[in-house]
């Protein structure tokens, strides 16, 4: 059964389209906390210009975001604020951990910075790097949105699935000489 | 500058048991702990030692010749003649309380509180004895060298927030 088509007419999937509108118009929340946020201003400026990539328009809030950008260590007293923020950002909402700090804890394997944002809350892309550049972030921005268009419905239940639940990483912590692990005394 | 030597004169005659030494143009005295008020009230209106620059502390755990666990450094100037002046005092477990500067200097609040947050040493008559720094329910001190460098897992201790919760 073939449909005559006129020219210009697309067809498409409703879900894909869902997708398609949601990857185009990402709301970054800025939670520069280090100096990966210097890189992540120059993202948004003119020179890289992320408006390119439908994602400049950073806003404050967390009610009116749905990407969280963290740029920078997040040291343990930071991060019930960071975990409130991010609870308060509606679905569908995204998580990039930008930087080695961010994603690992980077070089301050101290008392007090986090050992990455991964092991309390979602996220969905790393950037590597100490900072990483701007056209990194854009890159990761830009697999977001792939990512994002292969995964999106209408209604939005993907959102509340049993894979998206699954922690990324294993909880592991590797052992302090001398001390019993956190993970193992609970 | 050094500081003039009449300062350390009348310190030495005053307390007994305060040192003094010079290296590459900088004083310093050590005095005890019981004098220090009375030190730093006398350097504050006899000498004009108007300005407090820091309070901090260092810790002498497992160092080289040391005789004393903690070592607590006030750095004072005079900014008429710009002396300056190290005033040091050693403290030992499990005395570690001493009077607080804060009377005299205004700045000497935030300055104390901080070496309590690191270091656990007390201010007696200090108005707002909280930590400054790190979170209050935080137990130990960190800058002491007896803390592990990687914590006793205060970085660990939270909620973990997945998809579904949020
Ligand atoms: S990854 Fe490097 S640039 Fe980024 S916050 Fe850490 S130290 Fe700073």
């Amino acid at each position: 059964m073939a449909i005559e088509l006129p020219e210009n007419v697309v067809v498409s999937k409703l879900d894909e389209l869902a997708s398609w509108c949601r990857k185009n118009s990402l709301w970054p929340m800025p939670f520069a906390t280090a100096c990966c946020g210097i890189e992540l201003m120059a993202t948004g400026a003119s020179r890289h210009d992320l408006a390119r990539f439908g994602a400049e328009v950073f806003r404050f809030s967390p009610r009116q975001c749905d990407l969280m950008i963290v740029a920078g260590r997040v040291v343990m007293k930071m991060l019930p604020v960071l975990q409130r923020i991010w609870q308060q950002m509606h679905e569908p909402k995204w998580c990039i951990s930008m930087g080695a700090c961010a994603s690992t804890g980077g070089v301050f394997d101290t008392y007090c910075v986090v050992q990455g944002i991964d092991r309390f809350i979602p996220v969905d892309m790393y950037v590597p790097g100490c900072p990483p550049r701007p056209e990194q972030l854009i890159q990761s921005i830009i697999d977001l949105q792939d990512k994002i268009q292969r995964e999106g419905t209408i209604t939005g239940d993907e959102f509340n699935t049993p894979q998206r639940q699954q922690r990324k990483r294993a909880l592991l912590e590797l052992p302090i000489l001398g001390q019993t692990p956190y993970f193992s005394k609970t | 500058m050094p500081t003039r030597t009449e300062v350390l004169e009348t310190l030495q005659d005053e307390f007994t048991g305060v040192t003094a030494s010079e290296f590459r143009g900088q004083t310093r005295v050590v005095v005890k702990a019981a004098d220090l008020f009375a030190v730093l009230e006398s350097l504050k209106n006899d000498f004009a030692f108007d300005l407090l620059v820091d309070i901090t502390c260092v810790d002498y755990l497992q160092y080289r010749d040391a005789t004393d666990r903690f070592g607590l450094v006030y750095l004072l100037a005079n900014t008429q003649t710009a002396e300056r002046i190290t005033v040091r005092v050693m403290l030992n477990e499990p005395e570690l309380t001493v009077a607080s500067a804060a009377p005299l200097w205004e700045g000497a609040n935030w300055l104390e509180r901080e070496v309590f947050d690191m270091f656990g040493i007390r201010f007696d008559g200090h108005p707002d004895l909280r930590r400054i720094l790190l979170p209050e329910e935080f137990t130990a001190h960190p800058l002491r060298k007896d803390y592990p460098l990687q914590g006793r897992g205060e970085r660990h201790n939270f909620s973990v927030i997945t998809r579904g919760e949020a």
